[in-house]
C-alpha cells in the first residue's frame, strides 16, 4: 500500500467530484486514507469537556478593563480585584484560579469568540450544530468524530473509538458505525460487562443497536482494566469522579481516541453568579486533577483537552442576576503539547448584534481542525465537510 | 377559507376508511394473541398473559376503543404524606443559614425519593397502564425538574396535573401546563417582567411545545416573551397568580399576527398553527407505533387531531388504527424506556413488590431518573435508551431479579457504592448546595439492592402457569408473552425454568416492545 490502491481510488471518483478543486483533492486523500490507516496517531488522546447548558464565557475569561462589561453586568460582573489577571486586559474568573499555573507553563491556549455563522439559540439544536459540525441550516445525523473515524478509522486493537463518561448522549460519537462505550465507573463497567453476550447484528434498526452495543462491551471490556492506583488525589462530587474514570481509561495500554466528559449546569437563566462559580470550580479542580494523574502517567505530553458548549451567554444580564442564550465564547485547550496564549479575538461588547450578542471570531470547526489535521494527521475535511484553518494552539 | 376547509372536511372523512381498512376487514373477528400483545405492550408497561387473553377475544377497533375508554385520570394509589402536609413551598431565602439550607435540601431529597416511589407503585398497580404510559409522555413533553424546581410538592402536583389531562385535551392540557407552578419556576417565567423579559419559557413553549424548531422566528420568542409578563407563582399558596404591575400591556407581534396579547391568547396563536398538530402527532407516533413517522399518515391523524380541537383520544384512536401499527414490520422496533423496562417486567412476572422506591432508583440507574428529565427537551428516547452502561445496567437488573430464588445475592460493600451511577446523583444534588453526593449514591445503591432483595420470582411457578397450545409448550408461551420478536441468542433447555426465563429476558429483543 500503496499509491497503486490510491491512484485507483482517485480515478474512481466521479467526474463531479474529481473537478471540484481543493474539495475533490481531499476526498479523494480520504479515500485513499480510509484504507490505509498508518499515518493516523490515535495514540494521542483528545478529552473532551462539555459545559452543558452553555457556560458563560464573558465572566470565564473576564474583560476587566473594559467599561462596557461592567455597563453591562451591574450586578453579575466580576470584579476587577477578583479577577486571575492573564493579560493586560483579561483574566480568569476567580474560581479558576488553579488554572493559572498551566497560563504560566504555557500550557493553556484561551480560545476567545469561539462560535459559528447564524448562530442558533436553541440549546438542542445548537449542540446538535457543535456535535454534528454542521453549518446552522444543515441537518447531519453524525457526530463529526463519528465521520472522522469512519473516513480513518482507529486501529482494530482499540478497546473502543471513544468513552463518553457520566452522560447519556453520545455528542459527537452519535450515529452509526463508531464503537463509542459509555460507562459512568471503570469498575462498574467491567463486573457488569460479564452480562454481555456478543450476538450478529441483525434485524430492524433498534434490535441492530442493541447488538451492537452488546458487541462494543465485549470488545471494550476485554480490552480495559481499570487498575492502575493513581497517587493523584481526585476532587470528590461527580466531576471530579468523571475525572478519575477518564484517567483509568487512559491509563489502559490499549487505546482509545477520545474520551468526553460533562459537567451539566450552565444555562444560568437566573442567580448566575453562586452557580457559576462552582462549577468553574469543580471544572479547574478537575483539569488540575487530570493534568497531575497524566504527567503521572507519562500521558501529558500524548494529550490534548479541550472544552465546549452550545453557545456563550448574552453580555448583557437579564433581570434575575443571570444572562439568557448567547453566542460567541470562551473555550480552554490544555496539554503538554498546548502552545499556550490567546487565540480568536475578544469580543466587542460595543459592537453587538440586534439581539445583543457579539459577533464570532473563530469557527469551532477550526478547533476541531487542529485536532484532526495536527493532533491525530487524519484528513479533517472528511469530517467538517469543508476546509477550516486550524487554531496553531497545538506546538509543532 | 371555504376550500381548505372543504377539502380538510373530504379528506377527514375519506381518508380514515383507506387507512384503517385491517380494522374494517378485521371488524368483528378476535384479533388474537399476538395482535393483543402488540397493543398491551405498546400502550402499557408490558401485559400479563392474563390481560392479553381478554383483549385477544375482541376485534382490534373494539380493543382500541375499550382501551381509550377505561382510562383514569387520576392515581389510585394515595398521595404520599408529604404532598398533604404544610411545609415550605419555598427554598430558604439567601441570607438562610447552612443549617436551613440543609435542612431544606435533606427534606425535599427525602419527599422527592417518596414522590418516585409513589408513581412507580402506581404504575405497578394501576388498572390503567395507558394513563400512567401517557401521564409520563406529557411529563416528558412539558418537562419540569426537581433539580431546578426543588420543592417536591410543585412536582407532585404538576403530575397530578399531568394525570388528569393525560388523555383529556392537548389545548387544556397546554394551557395548564403553561401555567403550573412548577413549569413557572423550571423556564423562569416568576422571572419574565415587562421591560426586562426572560425569554426561557416563550422559547421552549415553541420550540418543544407546540410548534418544533422552524416554525417561529427569534422576533417571535422575543415579543412572546413580552406576552408572557406577570405570570407567577403564589409561594405561599404554591398556585399560579397574575401580577398586573409586571405584566407588559403594550402592542405583541407574534407569528405575523398583531394585538395585545396576553399568554393565554399566545398559546390560542400556537394551537392555531398546523405545525403544533403535526408535532405532537409525530411524538405521538414516535412513542406508539415506529421510529419512522410516515408523512401522509401524520398529515391525517394530525388533521384529525386538529379538527377535533385537540382531543388527545381522537389522536390516539386513529393512530392505534394505522396499519403502520398493526404492521408486522412495525413489532419490535421501539426501544422500552428504563421505566417501562423495570415496571413491565415487574408486572409481566407477577411480582409485586412490597414498595415502589428501589424500583425508581434502579430505573434511574438506567438513565430514567423521574422528576428529573435531563433538560427541558426531556430524555431524548428511542435507540438513545441503551448504551453501554444502560444496557448494562438493564441487564444487571434481570441479573439480579432472576437469581433471587437462588440464596441472598452476593454484593460487597465497593460494589453498592458505584451500583447506579450517574442518573440517582443528579437527582440528589439540586442546584446551589452540594451535598456529600458518594453517601447518597451509597444509600440509593443499598435502596435497590434492598428492593431486589425483597422480591422473589419464582420461576417454576411462573413457568409451570403458561398454557401450552397446539403451536408449542410453556416455553414457547413464556416467549411469546415476553418477546416482541424470536431470540437472537441461544436458550437454555427448559428444563432449568429459572435459566431459561433468565436467558429470555437478557436476549436482546426483551429490550424492545
Amino acid at each position: 500500500m500503496n499509491r497503486r490502491h490510491f491512484l485507483r481510488s482517485a480515478v474512481a471518483l466521479p467526474l463531479s467530484q474529481a473537478i471540484g478543486g481543493t474539495v475533490a483533492t481531499f476526498g479523494n486523500a480520504r479515500v485513499a486514507l480510509a484504507a490505509a490507516p498508518v499515518n493516523a496517531k490515535y495514540n494521542r488522546v483528545l478529552v473532551l469537556v462539555e459545559l452543558k447548558g452553555g457556560n458563560d464565557g464573558l465572566n470565564t475569561l473576564v474583560p476587566y478593563a473594559d467599561p462596557v462589561y461592567y455597563a453591562l453586568r451591574p450586578k453579575i460582573a466580576v470584579k476587577r480585584d477578583d479577577v486571575v489577571q492573564l493579560t493586560d486586559h483579561a483574566g480568569l474568573h476567580p474560581s479558576l484560579e488553579p488554572l493559572a499555573a498551566l497560563w504560566r507553563d504555557r500550557q493553556l491556549a484561551v480560545l476567545q469568540g469561539v462560535g459559528y455563522p447564524e448562530p442558533n439559540l436553541s440549546h438542542f439544536r445548537s449542540i446538535e450544530i457543535w456535535d454534528t459540525a454542521s453549518r446552522s441550516t444543515e441537518y447531519l445525523q453524525d457526530g463529526w468524530l463519528t465521520r472522522a473515524f469512519a473516513a480513518q478509522p482507529t486501529p482494530r486493537a482499540f478497546a473502543a473509538d471513544g468513552v463518553i463518561i457520566g452522560s447519556g448522549d453520545l455528542g459527537p460519537l452519535a450515529g452509526g458505525g463508531t464503537r463509542a462505550i459509555a460507562l459512568a465507573n471503570t469498575d462498574q463497567f467491567l463486573r457488569r460487562a460479564k452480562l454481555a453476550q456478543p450476538v450478529p447484528i441483525t434485524g430492524n434498526p433498534a434490535l441492530a443497536h442493541v447488538l451492537k452495543v452488546e458487541a462494543d462491551i465485549v470488545q471494550a471490556a476485554a480490552n480495559l482494566d481499570a487498575h492502575y492506583k493513581f497517587r493523584t488525589e481526585f476532587p470528590s462530587g461527580n466531576f471530579g469522579s468523571a475525572i478519575h474514570t477518564a484517567s483509568q481509561v487512559i491509563a489502559n495500554p490499549s487505546g482509545v481516541a477520545v474520551l468526553r466528559v460533562t459537567l451539566t449546569g450552565f444555562d444560568t437563566h437566573a442567580n448566575q453568579t453562586a452557580t457559576q462559580s462552582r462549577l468553574l470550580k469543580d471544572v479547574a479542580d478537575g483539569l488540575v486533577a487530570l493534568r497531575s494523574a497524566l504527567v503521572e502517567l507519562g500521558k501529558w505530553n500524548e494529550t490534548v483537552v479541550l472544552t465546549y458548549a452550545e453557545f456563550g451567554r448574552r453580555p448583557k444580564e437579564n433581570v434575575s442576576g443571570g444572562t439568557d442564550h448567547g453566542t460567541a465564547n470562551v473555550h480552554f485547550a490544555l496539554g503538554g503539547r498546548v502552545a499556550g496564549g490567546m487565540y480568536g479575538a475578544t469580543p466587542d461588547l460595543g459592537r453587538l448584534s440586534g439581539d445583543g450578542n457579539p459577533a464570532y471570531a473563530l469557527d469551532f470547526r477550526s478547533a476541531y481542525a487542529t485536532v484532526l489535521d495536527q493532533w491525530w494527521g487524519v484528513d479533517s475535511q472528511a469530517a467538517l465537510a469543508g476546509r477550516f484553518v486550524p487554531v496553531p494552539f497545538l506546538k509543532a | 377559507m371555504t376550500m381548505p376547509l372543504l377539502r380538510c372536511l373530504r379528506t377527514f372523512a375519506l381518508s380514515p376508511l383507506l387507512a384503517c381498512a385491517t380494522l374494517a376487514h378485521a371488524a368483528g373477528a378476535p384479533m388474537g394473541y399476538d395482535d393483543a400483545r402488540h397493543l398491551l405492550a405498546r400502550t402499557g408497561f408490558g401485559p400479563t398473559a392474563a390481560e392479553v387473553d381478554v383483549y385477544a377475544a375482541m376485534p382490534r377497533s373494539d380493543a382500541v376503543a375499550r382501551l381509550l375508554r377505561e382510562t383514569r385520570t387520576s392515581a389510585t394509589t394515595p398521595a404520599p404524606a408529604f404532598a398533604t402536609e404544610a411545609g415550605p413551598l419555598r427554598p430558604p431565602a439567601r441570607d438562610a443559614s447552612d443549617a436551613e439550607r440543609k435542612a431544606f435540601l435533606q427534606q425535599q431529597v427525602r419527599y422527592g425519593l417518596a414522590m418516585r416511589a409513589w408513581w412507580v407503585q402506581e404504575m405497578l398497580v394501576t388498572p390503567s397502564p395507558l394513563t400512567e404510559r401517557m401521564t409520563l409522555f406529557w411529563h416528558n413533553h412539558f418537562v419540569s425538574s426537581q433539580q431546578k424546581v426543588r420543592v417536591a410538592r410543585l412536582m407532585y402536583a404538576q403530575n397530578v396535573t399531568l394525570r388528569a389531562h393525560a388523555l383529556g385535551n392537548f389545548g387544556t392540557l397546554l394551557h395548564a401546563a403553561a401555567k403550573d407552578p412548577a413549569m413557572l419556576v423550571y423556564l423562569d417565567s416568576a422571572q419574565n417582567r415587562k421591560g426586562q423579559p426572560n425569554e426561557n419559557f416563550a422559547r421552549e413553549v415553541m420550540e418543544l411545545f407546540t410548534l418544533g424548531e422552524g416554525h417561529y422566528g427569534e422576533a417571535d420568542v422575543k415579543e412572546a416573551a413580552r406576552s408572557f409578563t406577570g405570570w407567577s407563582l403564589n409561594r405561599e399558596t404554591g398556585g399560579y397568580v397574575f401580577r398586573p404591575g409586571v405584566h407588559d400591556y403594550g402592542s405583541k407581534t407574534v407569528l405575523g399576527r398583531t394585538g395585545n396579547f396576553d399568554g393565554d391568547a399566545v398559546l390560542d396563536l400556537l394551537l392555531a398553527q398546523p405545525a403544533t398538530a403535526d408535532y405532537i402527532t409525530i411524538k405521538l407516533w414516535r412513542e406508539f407505533v415506529s421510529p419512522d413517522p410516515d408523512p401522509r399518515e401524520i398529515r391525517r391523524v394530525a388533521q384529525a387531531f386538529r379538527m377535533s380541537n385537540y382531543d388527545i383520544r381522537v389522536a390516539l384512536r386513529e393512530l392505534l388504527s394505522c396499519d403502520a401499527f398493526w404492521a408486522s414490520e412495525t413489532r419490535g422496533t421501539l426501544v422500552k424506556s428504563p421505566v417501562e423496562f423495570v415496571v413491565g417486567t415487574l408486572r409481566q412476572l407477577e411480582i409485586v413488590p412490597p414498595e415502589g422506591l428501589p424500583f425508581a432508583v434502579l430505573a434511574a440507574g438506567m438513565g430514567q431518573n423521574l422528576f428529573s428529565p435531563p433538560n427541558v427537551k426531556g430524555w431524548p428516547g428511542g435507540n438513545a435508551w441503551i448504551d453501554a452502561n444502560t444496557l448494562l445496567a438493564r441487564k444487571q437488573f434481570i441479573d439480579r431479579l432472576a437469581r433471587a430464588d437462588e440464596g441472598p445475592p452476593q454484593l460487597s460493600m465497593a460494589a453498592m457504592a458505584q451500583a447506579p451511577a450517574a442518573a440517582p446523583k443528579q437527582a440528589l444534588s439540586p442546584q446551589g448546595i452540594a451535598g456529600d453526593e458518594k453517601a447518597r449514591a451509597q444509600r440509593l445503591a443499598r435502596e435497590a439492592d434492598r428492593g431486589l432483595r425483597s422480591v422473589h420470582f419464582d420461576a417454576v411457578a411462573w413457568l409451570g402457569a403458561r398454557k401450552t397450545s397446539a403451536s408449542g409448550g410453556k416455553e414457547s408461551a413464556a416467549q411469546a408473552l415476553l418477546l416482541a420478536l424470536p431470540p437472537q441468542s441461544p436458550m437454555p433447555a427448559a428444563d432449568d425454568a429459572l435459566a431459561f426465563v433468565r436467558a429470555t429476558l437478557q436476549d436482546p429483543v426483551y429490550q424492545l416492545k
